[in-house]
């Protein structure tokens, strides 16, 4: 089965984190994988680097460039990837913008996916439309999941129309923003989990963007499957580096 | 073309055939789509266009000249006529789309205006739109740019826009746009983005087309009323497109017309020492909208460079990208020398101090001039010079002195 559907059969409370591939050291793509793994992470998202990161915050443009800049590339990321199955149970999600992936070449870049065993993808300004009429079958031979964000502006019925297309998980952005860590959920935030959850969607939810500390993750698995943390994590690696130690601690100190 | 061509493109989701769309976060598409529905349902009301009529009358002094250029036409050949863009407000053909997407931000009563600028000539052209309509305006600009295009900072700042400085990156024009964007998602409410040029998602690659092709509409009457004829030839700069798509949009159906827009050739065709986007690029994804696209091994934008910072953007409008595909325009290079020189006979042989952007297309018009001596050529002049003189004296002094 599909490791993603049995995350989500299996765990309640789910902690996603995502990270910058080749960040801060081009060679730490790996190991801060395997700490995640071993410090409990549910989930892991790997950030693909891009220069014009349209839905990141400073956090995540940094970590982009400094990784752009230590070399990473996708094929790069494939190779560092090609034995991760031989350690690694946890589900794994590439996460980046479409150019570098349309100029890799669409089917190629599924089909290294499928080879290294990535079980999804995030593409967020892949437009769903563009996704239907061009990609979908060819995720759907891959058997890649192809997640889609959606946010408090989108209406219930795209929602449903998002989650007939798509499998995994729905990605569900807390406001109408850019990623980066806040201090608190706000009631208006809530009222629209609230309204996604009676939506009774055959997906589960995670929610992300401006997830970063125990409080907001808790608020955050009150109202979905569970949470992805990104900014908080890449704050994490600038200060501590890819220490197993510290990375360890900080998922603890989340879940606590 | 089609008759209905202005209706058939963009297609209702933005495609120039494969080129455009809106590659955009989902956080965007909402406040797109209703930008979209905005202008569809405002631009063609009868009161928006009579109040923009009015204002590009007796604001910007429309219409702008056409100008037969005696001295240069004698001395190359061929008949050399300029569309006077610089003689629009402001001195560039910048202000006829600031003026639109102002007045359309009036309409859905926004607040503020945002944009990002690179040479600051969007920049100065969104601060005049805000000023005359009473908004507020945050320019986004690199701090390298800053300390280069210094003039242009403190005309924003006399016209009272609040100017950004974006100190991440390269500090250019591309973090620019990043940070813009950036401050409009966090206040899609009252504020509204003004991009620069007939780029990024639906609808601006439209939206901005449609503001600019008065350029082209009053060109080819005035052209037709002086010489009973449509020119042979029609020139104009590209580098995101929005002046040639001004001019050209007005020729696309008549097919003695031959249409050239001209990428900057920078110092030479080696990676990153130019903006031939079409020339040398190939289809990508960049802020939010499809076309050929610099790029390198990664995928990642790449590297541009001309002498007309107004040029050097590693994408170009989806409607040129599909023009070419359709090899309804011809695309070619001219390279730095070559746009120096013309900079000076347009000045020296016409008193007519071009942009270096708009030097490209009298660079090329000459050519053009001398491999055909009996053709007429319209060449756009989008912009005046005023803001390079320092540059080019600084960097390449006078002909006299050796240039």
């Amino acid at each position: 089965m599909n490791k993603l559907k049995e995350l989500f059969l299996s765990k309640k409370n789910i902690l996603s984190i995502y990270y910058t591939a080749g960040y801060p050291n081009l060679g730490d793509t790996v190991p801060v994988l395997d700490a995640l793994q071993s410090g409990g992470a549910d989930l892991v998202e790997i950030g693909m680097p891009f220069s014009d990161p349209l839905a990141d915050g400073q956090t995540i443009q940094l970590s982009s460039h400094k990784a752009l800049e230590n070399g990473m590339s996708i094929k790069l990321l494939f190779e560092q990837l090609a034995d991760m199955r031989k350690t690694i149970d946890l589900p794994v999600v590439l996460m980046g913008y479409f150019n570098p992936v349309f100029h890799f070449g669409v089917e190629k870049f599924l089909a290294k996916c499928k080879e290294v065993g990535v079980d999804g993808v995030i593409i967020p300004d892949l437009p769903f439309d563009e996704y239907c009429t061009s990609y979908k079958p060819m995720f759907e031979a891959y058997k890649i999941s192809n997640i889609f964000l959606i946010t408090p502006q989108t209406s219930d019925e795209r929602i449903r129309l998002i989650d007939k297309n798509s499998t995994g998980f729905i990605y569900m952005v807390s406001s109408a923003s850019v990623t980066g860590a806040k201090a608190n959920v706000s009631d208006q935030q809530v009222d629209y989990f609230k309204r996604v959850e009676r939506l009774n969607l055959k997906n589960p939810r995670l929610i992300g963007f401006g997830i970063g500390n125990h409080d907001t993750f808790i608020k955050a698995c009150d109202n979905a499957h569970g949470a992805i943390i990104g900014s908080a994590f890449v704050n994490l690696l600038t200060q501590e580096g890819a220490s197993k130690e510290k990375i360890g601690t900080f998922l603890k100190d989340v879940r606590a | 073309m089609a008759n209905n061509y202005f209706k058939e493109y963009p297609n209702k989701d933005g495609f120039f055939n494969e080129y455009g769309g809106a590659f955009i976060p989902p956080v965007l598409e909402e406040e797109m789509r209703k930008i979209t529905d905005a202008y569809y349902a405002i631009s063609k009301s009868h009161n928006f266009i009579s109040e923009l009529r009015s204002i590009r009358k007796h604001y910007q002094g429309r219409p702008t000249p056409v100008y037969y250029c005696n001295r240069l036409s004698e001395k190359y050949g061929g008949r050399i006529y300029l569309k006077r863009e610089d003689l629009n407000h402001t001195g560039a053909h910048k202000l006829n789309h600031c003026m639109g997407e102002a007045l359309l931000a009036k309409h859905l009563g926004k607040k503020k205006l945002i944009a990002e600028t690179g040479a600051g000539q969007h920049g100065v052209a969104l601060a005049t739109a805000a000023a005359y309509f009473g908004l507020e305006c945050e320019i986004h600009m690199g701090e390298v740019d800053i300390i280069k295009e210094h003039p242009n900072v403190v005309r924003m700042k006399i016209l009272g826009a609040n100017v950004v400085p974006v100190t991440h990156g390269l500090k250019t024009l591309k973090e620019a746009v990043d940070s813009a964007f950036e401050a409009y998602m966090k206040d899609p409410i009252n504020s509204i983005y003004c991009i620069g040029s007939v780029v990024g998602p639906h609808p601006f690659p439209m939206m901005v087309r449609d503001f600019q092709r008065i350029i082209g509409i009053e060109a080819k009457d005035q052209f037709f009323e002086m010489t009973g004829e449509l020119p042979d030839k029609v020139v104009a700069c590209v580098g995101g497109g929005s002046n040639a798509m001004g001019i050209f949009s007005a020729f696309l159906d008549d097919e003695e017309c031959e249409l050239f827009g001209v990428e900057p050739g920078g110092r030479s065709l080696n990676y990153g020492e130019h903006a031939a986007t079409m020339t040398l690029g190939k289809p990508g994804i960049i802020h939010g909208f499809k076309c050929y696209l610099l790029q390198d091994e990664k995928g990642e934008p790449g590297a541009v460079y001309s002498v007309a910072s107004g040029l050097d953007y590693p994408g170009v409008g989806p409607e040129h990208s599909m023009l070419k595909d359709l090899k309804k325009v011809n695309y070619t290079v001219v390279n730095d020398q070559e746009t120096i020189d013309a900079f000076y006979e347009l000045s020296r042989l016409e008193g007519i101090i071009p942009a270096l952007e708009s030097a490209h297309a009298v660079a090329y018009a000459i050519k053009l001039a001398q491999e055909n001596p009996k053709t007429s050529i319209l060449v756009n002049l989008s912009g005046r010079g005023d803001k390079d003189i320092d540059f080019v004296m600084e960097k390449y002094g006078l002909p006299e002195d050796g240039n």
